[in-house]
């Protein structure tokens, strides 16, 4: 008798916390695609409309993984949360936006010039989006390295407040429409009942180039070396010959320079930019962060990619005006679930 | 982990900053700043607009010492301070005013008021126990707010309250959808008004001409709350979220209890919030969702931060000159600057430029704040070398 319950192994209720640390979170991530596809089964008997949220979803969510990796590798290396990071990712778009108009491309525009002028602007945005991070790095986090660690934060929050001012001063305080250059909702194919658009294909196209390049850089050259280098101790880089600030300027150059991207994306997918984009936004990409683990580059393209399938099913489903209440939501059940995240956080405290 | 590593250096035994003034001064100063505050609304006009921003500049700092106790003293970062200024002001919305119209058969429900609004359709009651509701309702609120954050480091702390801030904001803003038996939850955008005047027994009721009995009180709230402070920072209590937010391993080892010290933190701030969105909600006549924005958690937390962490005389100096810069500086002030110079443009246009630029300098060029925390000030100098003399002078 004895023998038999010490054999049954630890207690229940410390079995259902270990099923819970290990799989609650996977489990909260299921219950909205879940719920509504026993919906969509029972009302229209197939599972089209759950398979279009989801297709917008991970067409949205390459956006969130591109502004994510620039919160997760700032996070990474000075254990900062770079609360500008949104604004730096709504300036993208409407530097990309302000550039394709200025050079005159056009929805009538023949692809070829079409493509050659994307990539331009592409590439401008990725500079100016780049160069501005590095710069609120430059001016408001390296003075205060040694600073307490609310200060940063602070000062992020501050230079968030000036570049919504910009934007609201550029572009005024609402919407504006922007010329639909790719024709977006443009229907390219359809697979099981479930439309491909422009603007999906755009999104993948963009985004997996970018990443690849982005990781690859990091885990092979010098540079992203040196970058893991100093996320992991920035006292012993130091001592082994590298250059503590160049790495952690450059980490916020590749953070701006995707979050560039991701605003030239955002702008063609969307078709419309506002000065608020890169609050919301931001708080969406670092929620994806959160979840995927922070500081892990794989963690938050995955992150992202789930964000951005419970918001467009939230969208469609709840009512776009509750998405950051629901977002949210996830956020601090991510939290109470599994705070370091679902592919696990790499952070100095994390170890 | 620790930014501040120590230096291998010779220490130096100088440079431990000193207080000339003997450590009773700060309460001895009380009474007398309270009283020559009192005094102030006899200068102006009972109508004139500066008491009302100076009434609104008192709430404020009661809620920058609110937050003061949960980010200075226990040092967990709260993003969304602006929850409990939205419970405290729905508690007074709901409590008093015409809000719930239906309530009693068209007939209102009365608790404790005087003549004019005990007529009234919807529910009114009394407003000292409308702020005995609202602290009550943030108090609770704090403490599940505060539940999740429990195993979380400062960073996400910082986060999961933004996103509790921002999701009662938007049940806010969506509350008018919300209906429950024919009754919506919110006002929406729309706002819950008006809002019953403070009634308190012997004497008139509250008007909005007459602006000094609203500044009369909220002065009063601000004493009890400098009081409450002080007390609670010099109590076991208070030492033990100082040494929370020193050392949280440390402090579990010497027996202070982590989960309800952290959650007492997280109710005493949001008690005081609360209060002062319970007396905003009366004093502004409106609780509108606009109002609980997540600019308004960022507004106190500059208020605490700008006067310095933890600083009780530091916190209420920040509350009031950020108010006045936001009431008074720039909506009145510079707003005429730009068309003086030639340029077109508002002043007002670029308010959050001019907050953003605020914060961004204070944390350059002074990130212990205008006043700061002995203790604080102490982790900030250098080469200070830790003895029985400076532990001890740090204390007060």
């Amino acid at each position: 008798m004895e023998a038999a319950s010490i054999s049954a192994g630890p207690p229940v209720s410390q079995r259902i916390r270990a099923f819970i640390g290990t799989y609650g979170l996977v489990v909260v991530l299921l219950i909205l695609p879940v719920v509504y596809a026993i919906q969509d089964l029972s009302n229209d008997g197939n599972l089209v409309r759950l398979g279009e949220n989801i297709n917008a979803g991970l067409s949205n969510g390459a956006i969130w993984a591109l502004v994510a990796i620039g919160y997760t590798l700032v996070y990474g290396i000075v254990e900062l949360i770079n609360f500008a990071h949104g604004e730096v990712f709504m300036i993208g778009s409407f530097v990309s936006a302000g550039f394709f108009m200025t050079i005159g491309l056009s929805p009538e525009t023949s692809a070829f010039v079409l493509f050659f002028g994307l990539l331009l602007t592409l590439l401008i945005a990725m500079t100016a989006s780049g160069m501005l991070n590095a710069m609120i790095e430059r001016v408001a986090y390296r003075p205060l390295r040694n600073a307490p660690k609310l200060a940063p934060l602070i000062t992020a929050v501050g230079f968030s407040f000036i570049l919504q001012n910009v934007g609201l001063l550029w572009k005024g305080g609402t919407q504006t429409g922007i010329p639909d250059l790719i024709n977006a909702q443009h229907t390219l194919f359809t697979i099981f009942g479930v439309t491909i658009q422009n603007g999906d294909l755009l999104s993948i196209g963009v985004t997996i180039p970018v990443l690849i390049v982005a990781t690859t850089f990091i885990s092979r050259s010098r540079l992203g070396k040196a970058m893991r280098a100093t996320a992991q101790d920035p006292d012993a880089a130091r001592l082994m010959g590298i250059n503590v600030d160049t790495t952690i300027s450059l980490t916020f150059l590749i953070g701006g320079m995707l979050a560039g991207a991701a605003g030239l994306i955002y702008a063609l997918y969307q078709t419309t930019i506002w000065y608020f984009q890169g609050f919301t936004g931001g708080l969406i990409a670092f929620t994806a962060a959160v979840m995927g683990g922070i500081g892990n580059l794989r963690g938050a393209v995955l992150g992202g990619l789930i964000i951005g399938c419970i918001q467009q099913i939230s969208d469609n489903r709840i009512g776009s005006a509750w998405t950051p209440a629901v977002v949210f939501s996830y956020l601090v059940l991510i939290m109470v679930f599994k705070p370091s995240g679902l592919l696990g956080e790499q952070t100095r405290d994390a170890g | 982990m620790s930014a501040t590593t120590e230096q291998p250096a010779a220490p130096k035994r100088t440079r431990v900053p000193k207080s000339k003034l003997p450590p009773w001064t700060e309460k001895a100063l009380v009474p007398v700043v309270l009283i020559l505050a009192a005094l102030l609304p006899f200068f102006f006009d009972a109508g004139d607009t500066f008491i009302q921003t100076c009434t609104e500049a008192l709430a404020y700092t009661v809620m920058a010492l609110g937050l003061n106790i949960v980010v200075g003293f226990a040092g967990l970062l709260d993003l969304g301070y602006v929850a409990f200024f939205a419970i405290g002001a729905y508690t007074a919305g709901y409590l008093g005013s015409g809000f719930f119209s239906n309530v009693g058969g068209g007939e209102g429900w009365h608790l404790l008021v005087g003549e004019p609004t005990s007529n009234l359709p919807g529910i009114h009651v009394n407003f000292l126990l409308i702020i005995v509701a609202a602290i009550i309702a943030a108090a609770i609120a704090g403490v599940i707010i505060g539940l999740p954050t429990l195993r979380l480091r400062g960073d996400y702390i910082a986060i999961v309250t933004l996103a509790f801030g921002e999701i009662i904001g938007r049940i806010a803003i969506q509350g008018d959808e919300i209906k429950i038996g024919g009754q919506p939850l919110t006002a929406g955008r729309q706002g819950i008004t008006p809002v019953d005047k403070i009634d308190l027994p012997f004497l008139d009721p509250f008007g909005l001409l007459n602006l000094r009995p609203w500044y009369w009180f909220a002065l009063g709230m601000v004493g009890f709350v400098l009081f409450v402070n002080f007390r609670l920072r010099d109590s076991r209590l208070g030492r033990a979220w100082v040494a929370l937010r020193e050392d949280e391993i440390a402090a579990v080892a010497m027996g202070v209890p982590a989960v309800k010290t952290k959650l007492l933190a997280y109710g005493a701030g949001a008690a005081l919030g609360g209060i002062a969105g319970a007396f905003l909600g009366s004093f502004l006549n409106t609780v509108n969702a606009s109002q609980f924005e997540f600019f308004f958690s960022i507004l106190v937390l500059a208020m605490i931060i700008l006067g310095g962490l933890g600083s009780i005389w530091g916190v209420v100096l920040g509350a009031i000159a950020l108010s006045f810069i936001n009431r008074w500086l720039i909506p009145d002030v510079l707003n005429d600057v730009p068309s003086q110079i030639g340029l077109d443009f508002d002043a007002t246009q670029i308010t959050f430029s001019i907050y953003g630029f605020l914060l961004v300098m204070m944390m350059l060029l002074r990130p212990q704040g205008l006043l700061p925390e002995k203790r604080h000030k102490l982790e900030l100098a250098e080469d200070v070398e830790t003895t029985d003399a400076t532990l001890y002078s740090a204390r007060a």
